[in-house]
């Protein structure tokens, strides 16, 4: 059996799309993926194709079970992503979806943080190509911003892994500690990867500007490979409880409020990262094995989602709750997979969320955390408001404004068909996946009380959500921006670099007026004294000359004799 | 023509509004049913608070979620602007 280090088959697979026909590039892009998952069921435990570069001993490739698990889930994402993305033509598309994927999978097998920051880089700028195939000048600047907030990501991370090869004398991939710049520079270009609050926005502001297929890629892979990267080296720490705790909770606000709902799906996103931060800075075997567990399911669900919503925005033109509605008659299967999807994220019983998020919140509750299990419990209520509720009501069920279209294309429902099925086939027989994780687990989420309290979380979120609809307190959507942090880069910066020029014009006229109006002063004053008529300029007359000089004499004389 | 379809489409907002009563009528059934079905089992909690008032879960989410839907209105107040706020062509 030939090994082959994981990811590089999708990467240097992707050379030759442009080349190959058309007609049979769908099936050779699918193979690729397939390929590298079968790579994986051969590949030994242990670093391989360890080299020594220069001085340096690098270690590309390192299997373990937690890498292993990531790989797995990147590979199946990949490989729906292709299905959804069959009617697409392009290929500047078709090779960065698959160079993107290659190395987020590779980055998930990184033994050392020379290889992990090569291939981070290179999620960041073979992604950046899923939205600028969009054509559109929005699409271009959010990709521009996009692509500088990841590449200095990238930035950061080698910064700091010189620190830290400095300090140690290694360059291994493992568990750090914040006491040292090196982390903690590695510890910010993995939190910018992984939407940290205020480091956030570069994913609600990109996402949604990608194409139709561009942002189910999107979904999968750059922040679970950030989940991943924190959950290999800075499991445990503190710091990361409150982190997630507040990127569970501030987003849900921006959800609710939001008209654009693939930005919707964004803000969830990030709400759902929130729980898996949690669970790595919980850094028990039962949290970090929930992280895990939940970055499956939520690479699954999330992908269905955008996938259901890319449908409809590729069937009607668009996807603001606005103009959006009724579409349940028009497109009866794809709404069905959004609730499978919606259903999933909100973790009710039999889906898939139900067997992965009460991990993290049972690993809180254990450590006692009891203000972070009551963020949590709120964002898992919140759920059905933000997301599973929201998103199938405004696109399907909302009085219609008269749409007319149909069905999503059957490479899309199939792609739909495929991960719906994952999300219904674990959520249902959960051992497989609890098998997979990186710790011994001994948890079974089918008691009766998970069971009652789920339900009853989601009965009465969804009971308000009605209500609160019914009552017209529930916001209604307008078209409108909500500021978020972007707004400091997008706007305030360049209103003070702006305001700076302005003020350093300011200061350059007065400092040239002032000079300016003394140098006028000087010239009155030297032409008061020296033009015509001036004291200094006068001409005398010869004899008053004379007089002065008899004058001058006389009294010379009279002081001599005195 | 025009006249017609108004009636219809008053028809059509009063089946939706008679839906969404059903709705939430059963939903307020199913929830009721959820608190009870909290006397009929054993809790395993983690806190106290978990197993002092049948449907604990229910009330916290209920409360939880209006409390969420009022500060989002408040915070649009805030944060909402024009669609075209960045001055970037509107094409998606």
């Amino acid at each position: 059996m030939i090994e082959f280090p994981p990811g590089l088959i999708l990467i240097l697979g992707a050379l030759f799309v442009p080349i190959l026909p058309s007609y049979f590039r769908n099936a050779y892009m699918l193979a690729l993926p397939i390929l590298g998952f079968w790579g994986l069921l051969i590949l030994p435990e242990g670093i391989l194709f360890s080299f020594i570069f220069f001085d340096y001993t690098l270690a590309p490739v390192r299997v373990d079970k937690l890498s292993l698990l990531f790989g797995y889930i990147f590979h199946i994402a990949a490989a729906v992503s292709i299905i959804f993305a069959f009617h697409v033509k392009d290929p500047v598309q078709q090779m960065a979806g698959l160079i993107y994927a290659g190395a987020a999978i590779g980055g998930a097998f990184a033994g050392d943080l020379i290889t992990l920051f090569v291939y981070w880089e290179g999620t960041a700028i073979a992604s950046v190509f899923l939205i600028w195939s969009s054509k559109t000048e929005r699409s271009f600047r959010a990709g521009m911003r996009y692509l500088i907030i990841q590449v200095g990501s990238g930035v950061l991370l080698l910064a700091g892994a010189i620190l830290q090869f400095k300090k140690t004398g290694s360059l291994d991939f493992t568990s750090m500690d914040l006491s040292d710049l090196g982390p903690i520079l590695i510890f910010i270009a993995f939190g910018i990867k992984a939407a940290f609050p205020l480091l956030h926005n570069w994913l609600q502001d990109a996402y949604p500007e990608a194409t139709v297929t561009g942002t189910v890629f999107l979904s999968a892979f750059t922040t679970k490979l950030a989940v991943y990267a924190l959950a290999r080296g800075f499991a445990g720490t503190e710091l990361l409880i409150w982190i997630g705790a507040v990127m569970t909770a501030f987003p849900i606000f921006y959800a609710i409020i939001e008209n654009n709902l693939r930005r919707v799906l964004c803000y969830s996103l990030n709400i759902q990262l929130g729980f898996m931060i949690v669970g790595v800075g919980i850094g028990t075997e039962l949290a970090l094995n929930g992280t895990a567990a939940h970055a499956v399911s939520h690479i699954l669900y999330k992908a269905l989602l955008f996938m259901s919503m890319g449908a409809v925005l590729y069937q009607v033109g668009t996807i603001k709750a606005t103009e959006l509605g009724g579409l349940f008659k028009s497109m009866p299967y794809t709404a069905g997979l959004c609730i499978i999807g919606c259903a999933s994220i909100s973790a009710f019983p039999l889906f898939i969320g139900f067997i992965s998020k009460s991990l993290i919140i049972t690993a809180v509750a254990e450590q006692g955390h009891w203000v972070v299990w009551l963020v949590l419990l709120f964002a898992s209520a919140g759920v059905i408001q933000y997301s599973a509720m929201k998103i199938p009501y405004f696109t399907f069920f909302q009085k219609a404004p008269g749409l007319k279209t149909s069905e999503a294309p059957g490479n899309m429902l199939i792609a739909m068909g495929i991960v719906a099925f994952l999300c219904i086939a674990i959520g249902v027989y959960p051992t497989p996946l609890y098998a997979l994780l990186p710790y011994q687990l001994d948890y079974s989420p089918y008691t009766a009380t998970h069971v009652v309290t789920q339900i009853q979380l989601l009965l009465f979120s969804a009971l308000a959500f009605f209500l609160l609809v019914k009552t017209g307190i529930y916001p209604a959507m307008i078209r409108a921006t909500n500021l978020d942090f972007d707004w400091i880069y997008r706007r305030l910066l360049p209103m003070i670099i702006a305001g700076f020029g302005k003020l350093i014009t300011l200061i350059d006229r007065l400092i040239r007026d002032t000079f300016l109006s003394l140098l006028n002063q000087l010239l009155k004053l030297i032409f008061k004294h020296h033009g015509p008529g001036g004291l200094l300029a006068r001409t005398g007359l010869t004899g008053l000359m004379a007089l002065l000089v008899v004058i001058f004499l006389a009294l010379f004389l009279l002081i001599y004799f005195i | 023509m025009e006249q017609n379809q108004e009636p219809q489409e008053n028809k059509t907002r009063l089946d939706k509004n008679k839906t969404k009563a059903k709705i939430i009528w059963l939903l307020g059934f199913a929830c009721i049913l959820s608190v009870v079905a909290d006397l009929f089992y054993h809790k395993h909690v983690h806190y106290d608070a978990e197993d002092w008032i049948p449907g604990m879960y229910g009330w916290y989410s209920l409360i939880g979620c209006t409390v969420m839907v009022l500060v989002a209105n408040f915070l649009r107040n805030i944060l909402s602007r024009k669609e075209n706020y960045y001055n970037e062509a509107e094409d998606d």
